[in-house]
């Protein structure tokens, strides 16, 4: 029973010219939670559309529970998959309802579910309403009803919380801590998630089509090496918090509300820390390990060659992806 | 199978619901019977003529009008939902390619073959009520016919509008190829044929004109109802070189059927080939 649940090795994915993806393994193994990370045209929607059958692998050994899944058993796979595409759209004349007893239906489900699922993504009021008049969020809790169906035991959802208000898109790490609690296996595929850290097992970083580094976070901060950051509120000078903390490697600057931000190596953590607060003269600290944000920025700097600012600056953009091929 | 009715019936609730069915009916209904009431306005007199009159001419109009009809009903069956984004998602679900496109297609054939069976069927009963019918079974029987080709004609150009939803990646192209279609197969082809015929003094074989004929849906659909009304002959131009050829209605009918099945069959073919 300890088979994973996806098993990707050394799947490429060429349309015609264009490599798509290239030599990358994955695997997920039931009940984890996996974050897909990328830039846009990074082999992320290839990455989901192998994994769903809908394209075939051009090298390399693909099995989805145990399967090939473009293969003959593909009908009884996507019995127990739910997909959450990208910028989901529905048949925008009928209603949600509607929409959801539809693919119930293609799913063998019985549509007694279809109500207790709207219920549970919040959109009982709207049922009966056509598509054409939710807005963005609701057409992505709709999407997310859709995925349920069924209660799949592999969920790929792409962008999910885009679209999506604070409180939702805290309902909706609620429901993914949920169903990895029920054994699902999920893959969160984004472009940026914030926050998103606490609900996933690993992450899995992608860049131009190869896998640029995979883990959990915190492996993911051991090999990226990334400075700690820490934010004082202190009344002594820079130039003398530098001199005390010279022997751990660390750069100190001003913050933009007057503090000041020393990024640590992660390994001199409790030393600096030691330090600072031994005389008694700091007034409030603030600390911040490498967020997935940066740590996304770094591998994916490595490969671009580009500077790590505009790539935090670019990540911070959360609009949607455009169409990936 | 049961895919095949969940998505041929959300198609065919989707038609009852944009006004699709009603609209149909309503065009063929009105059509047939203002041809059966003016038809013969132009002789001076106004009121039901003639059986065969109406036929002939509702065939002639009909020809023109139920192809635009089938390929704007159906053109973006395939190539709407993928722009829409819902054949990517659809095709997540167990459900195999064929199942999508064979269930939409059955669900367009219901729409147009409803709509057709009633418009023109309620007409036909309008016109047997208050006409002055002499003899209604042969009423009865040449709309029979027309109803059924009809049927056949629409549900041909809906397999055609098949081929190209599932041959391009824009709506607008489809429905500008549809256009094209249209006009190649509803007016290029018989000036095509006719331009032959001048060109060469007539030197054409006959026989080998009749079965030119066979190549174009339209024209099969024109000498099925022509053939059964032979004092027609003269009115109906080009087409009545077909109904000298004496071809059996069933084989007329089942040609009809073969135009039907080859789109459909080179759709569903490419569409599985095709990659999401």
């Amino acid at each position: 029973m300890t088979h994973p649940v996806i098993e990707m090795t050394g799947v490429s994915k060429r349309f015609g010219k264009l490599t798509a993806l290239k030599d990358v393994s994955l695997s997920l193994g039931e009940g984890e939670v996996l974050g897909l990370m990328g830039h846009n045209g990074a082999g992320k929607s290839t990455s989901m559309k192998l994994i769903l059958g809908l394209i075939r692998p051009s090298e390399g050994e693909l099995r989805v529970f145990g399967h090939d899944p473009s293969g003959a058993e593909a009908n009884d796979l996507r019995l127990r998959l739910g997909y959450l595409p990208e910028n989901v759209q529905f048949y925008e004349q009928l209603s949600g309802r509607e929409v959801l007893r539809y693919f119930a239906r293609l799913k063998r489900v019985d549509h007694g579910v279809v109500d207790t699922l709207l219920e549970r993504v919040g959109l009982a009021h709207a049922m009966h309403r056509r598509v054409k008049t939710y807005s963005k969020g609701m057409r992505q809790r709709l999407g997310l009803a859709q995925a349920l169906i069924g209660e799949p035991r592999l969920m790929l959802l792409d962008e999910p919380t885009v679209g999506l208000d604070p409180m939702a898109t805290r309902d909706f790490y609620a429901m993914v801590d949920e169903l990895r609690g029920r054994g699902v296996s999920v893959i969160l595929c984004s472009h940026v998630l914030p926050g998103v850290e606490r609900h996933i097992d690993r992450a899995a970083i992608l860049g131009q089509g190869r896998m640029l580094a995979s883990g959990s976070i915190d492996e993911l901060r051991e090999t990226a090496n990334l400075p700690l950051v820490i934010r004082l509120r202190t009344p002594l000078a820079p130039e003398l918090l530098a001199e005390r903390l010279q022997a751990f490697g660390v750069r100190i600057s001003q913050g933009v509300t007057g503090r000041l931000e020393l990024a640590v190596p992660t390994r001199n953590k409790v030393e600096v820390l030691r330090v600072l607060l031994a005389d008694g003269q700091v007034e409030d600290i603030d600390l911040e390990p490498p967020t997935l944000e940066s740590l996304y920025a770094h591998f994916d700097g490595t490969i671009r060659r580009e500077s790590v600012t505009e790539q935090v600056s670019m990540s911070a953009n959360t609009g949607p992806e455009g169409v990936t091929v | 199978m049961n895919n095949l009715l969940i998505v041929a019936g959300k198609e065919f609730r989707d038609g009852l619901r944009n006004r699709w069915v009603l609209a149909i009916t309503l065009v063929f209904g009105l059509l047939a019977i203002g041809l059966a009431y003016f038809g013969a306005a132009a002789s001076g007199q106004v009121g039901f003529t003639r059986v065969s009159t109406t036929i002939v001419s509702l065939s002639s109009l009909a020809v023109f009008l139920i192809p635009l009809i089938a390929l704007m009903l159906a053109y973006d069956s395939i190539v709407g939902e993928d722009e829409q984004g819902t054949l990517l998602l659809l095709l997540t679900y167990p459900i195999s390619r064929i199942e999508i496109l064979a269930g939409k297609f059955l669900g367009h054939a219901a729409i147009l073959g409803v709509s057709t069976l009633v418009g023109f069927g309620v007409a036909g009963g309008i016109i047997a009520g208050f006409g002055s019918v002499e003899n209604l079974g042969e009423l009865v029987a040449a709309l029979a016919l027309f109803i059924l080709s009809a049927m056949l004609l629409g549900w041909a150009f809906i397999g055609f509008a098949y081929l190209i939803s599932v041959s391009v990646a824009e709506k607008s192209r489809a429905a500008g190829i549809a256009l094209v279609v249209w006009f190649l197969f509803v007016i290029v082809f018989d000036l095509a044929l006719l331009g032959l015929l001048v060109g060469t003094g007539g030197q054409v074989s006959e026989g080998l004109f009749h079965y030119l004929l066979l190549l174009n849906p339209t024209d099969i659909f024109r000498i099925v109802n022509l053939t059964f009304f032979e004092a027609a002959r003269t009115q109906a131009g080009l087409a009545s070189i077909g109904a000298d050829a004496a071809f059996h209605p069933a084989l007329l009918l089942s040609a009809m059927l073969a135009w039907v099945a080859a789109p459909l069959a080179l759709a569903l073919l490419i569409f599985r080939r095709r990659e999401a």
